[in-house]
């Protein structure tokens, strides 16, 4: 147990450090802006005035190190500041996409985790022949294919041939579940496409590399019926490469969002990226690229975690 | 396969290469004919296009055929000069791109394998953090900063993708790197140039084509993904993600145009993914069996 404690702390200091670092850079990269963030906000042919006083409203006139934790501190008490383009509370603009994204990717996650587990564990079992080529063949395919491209064929297919589904997500936060659900339907499935070929891949792969091991080869020499080999020994040790996979994906589906968002107008937070990006302003980029990066840091420290706690040789210690 | 037995002229090294060809599997020789076929395209560009690539030459939306076998885009441009012209410029940054990073990534990943102790440490620390922050967010906020132009494009991205290079580089030079040939290297003397070009990269080669291949991938996918969100190349220049970008309302109405830019993405980077899948299987004996 000991063993388990000290790898957690391990893992969990390593995450906190990766954080830290990650902070430091997203504001460093704005620090490095040649000029400064008011001048390139403004463009050339701003005013000396307006640029001192830009300058001055964002704090610039103060060393770096100070403004870093100033912004950190603010950060942590959930106060990003205050965007650019329309002077709004940076955090009350973007908690409610931040809301909208998560459902999004977590119902896209939904469809897509025992779809790709399914495909991933058949793939293996029959690998080689014609079900496994075929799967092979498809999944590289659509990895390969650009979102916005997967993203339209559905839109064309299903919301303008066969009016089924809208074509613009748009939703609010008084809309009933099943109606929610609906309305994203058409940008889960996107999203779905795109992971499921990356989440089997991986999942036939962890289990290609398992069935192959010496010891259940010596159990099926011992006799032990198939179905109890996969049960009995070769899923205690499948789980930790199993929720891998999916974590890993989840962390992607929250980033691989930006793109279905913006073709969708679905009003998450990769679009608020997306449109800041463009109005180049850097208070809202910032927020958001941290939220970004923090996500994708915390739910791959999350796969890194409990492959730890589901590691049957750290749990049954000698 | 690369430098199969002695090689007496390059009629004899077509030759064997048409055997390869001949021997691959239906989706590898796909995937090579397709790849030829962009890079055709893409090299006679301005001989098949029948306008200029900026060129407003009609009304905007204009239907298929006629003087515009495809159509007009959303400012009257003909779009497949467009399409044309796209493969010349999208291809041509992802590949400029990819080579860069393999530059960058690949010369660090041997050198970090070859030098070791804290260089080593210090560079894979440096690769580590990078490579926590999702690298379609990082280039959007590096392309924020430093504006969008195609120098800044292509440094942003292949710096960024220089650390999954710089992964794989390293990962398999570690093996190669305690062999005796090169304990005997250095022993004779050898600088850590000389080490990495000519002892380490020749045992590399083969994962680090493949590799080639799924960055460009990847890399061409970002490029096009930032571009369709207007934050990639900037108009005049016709690049394929901007054209999806510019002519999606087409698609509200059951028109199709927009799609084959996006079309044409898809298909090349599944035509790489298929020969790069041939290419794993020839040189590595087939990684999935047992």
């Amino acid at each position: 147990m000991n063993d388990i404690a000290r790898m957690l702390a391990q893992r969990l200091s390593l995450g906190l450090l990766t954080l830290f670092a990650v902070s430091l850079i997203i504001f460093l990269g704005v620090s490095l802006l040649p000029g400064d963030a008011a001048q390139a906000m403004l463009g050339q042919s701003a005013t000396p005035e307006t640029v001192a006083a830009l300058r001055k409203r964002m704090g610039l006139d103060e060393p770096a190190y100070i403004r870093y934790f100033t912004w950190l501190g603010g950060i942590l008490r959930g106060d990003f500041g205050i965007s650019i383009a329309n002077e709004r509370e940076i955090s009350e603009l973007i908690a409610g996409r931040f809301a909208n994204t998560i459902f999004l990717a977590l119902m896209a996650a939904v469809i897509s985790v025992p779809i790709a587990l399914t495909l991933g564990i058949l793939a293996a079992l029959y690998r080689n022949g014609f079900f496994d080529r075929t799967v092979n063949v498809v999944t590289l395919s659509s990895i390969s294919t650009p979102e916005f491209f997967v993203a339209y064929i559905l839109l064309l297919v299903f919301a303008v041939n066969l009016p089924w589904f809208p074509s613009l997500s748009s939703v609010n936060p008084d809309m009933p579940f099943f109606q929610r659900v609906y309305v994203c339907m058409l940008p889960a499935a996107t999203l779905t496409l795109v992971v499921v070929a990356h989440m089997m891949r991986m999942t036939r792969a962890a289990i290609i590399n398992l069935l192959a091991s010496p010891y259940i080869e010596m159990a099926a020499l011992k006799g032990i019926p198939r179905g109890k080999i996969i049960t009995r020994h070769a899923l205690p040790n499948a789980w930790a490469p199993i929720i891998n996979v999916i974590v890993i994906n989840l962390a992607y589906l929250i980033v691989g969002v930006v793109v279905v968002e913006v073709v969708f107008v679905y009003p998450g937070l990769g679009q608020q990226l997306v449109d800041s990006v463009q109005r180049r302003d850097l208070p809202v980029v910032q927020a958001c690229c941290l939220i970004f990066a923090a996500t994708y840091v915390l739910l791959n420290l999350t796969a890194d975690i409990l492959a730890i706690l589901t590691n049957p040789r750290l749990l049954h210690p000698k | 396969m690369i430098g199969v037995g002695k090689i007496s002229g390059a009629g004899a090294l077509s030759g064997a290469a048409w055997r390869e060809f001949r021997k691959a599997p239906f989706t590898a020789q796909f995937g090579l004919a397709v790849i030829v076929f962009y890079i055709l395209v893409a090299v006679f560009a301005p001989f098949l296009t029948p306008y200029a690539e900026s060129e407003i030459v009609g009304s905007e939306f204009e239907v298929w055929g006629g003087d515009f076998p495809l159509g007009t885009d959303n400012l009257g441009r003909d779009m497949l000069t467009r399409l044309i012209y796209g493969a010349r410029n999208t291809v041509g940054i992802a590949f400029v791109t990819t080579l860069l990073a393999f530059l960058l990534g690949g010369g660090g990943g041997i050198m970090a394998a070859v030098l070791g102790g804290w260089p080593d440490q210090v560079l894979s620390r440096v690769v580590d953090v990078l490579m926590s922050i999702p690298q379609l967010i990082f280039a959007m906020l590096l392309l924020t900063i430093f504006g969008t132009s195609i120098p800044v494009l292509i440094l942003v991205i292949g710096v960024l993708d220089s650390t999954r290079v710089f992964r794989i580089a390293r990962a398999v030079s570690v093996n190669v790197v305690v062999m005796d040939f090169i304990e005997s290297a250095r022993l004779r003397g050898e600088g850590v140039p000389w080490i990495t070009l000519r002892e380490v990269l020749p045992n590399i080669m083969p994962p680090l084509v493949a590799e080639f291949g799924l960055r460009f991938c990847f890399v061409f996918l970002t490029i096009s993904s930032l571009s369709f969100l207007g934050l990639g190349l900037q108009p005049p220049t016709a690049d394929w993600g901007s054209m999806v970008r510019d002519n999606a309302t087409l698609i509200t109405f059951g028109d199709i145009t927009p799609l084959l830019p996006a079309a044409a993405i898809a298909i090349l980077t599944i035509a790489v993914n298929f020969v790069v899948d041939w290419f794993l299987h020839k040189t590595s004996g087939l990684k999935d069996e047992h």
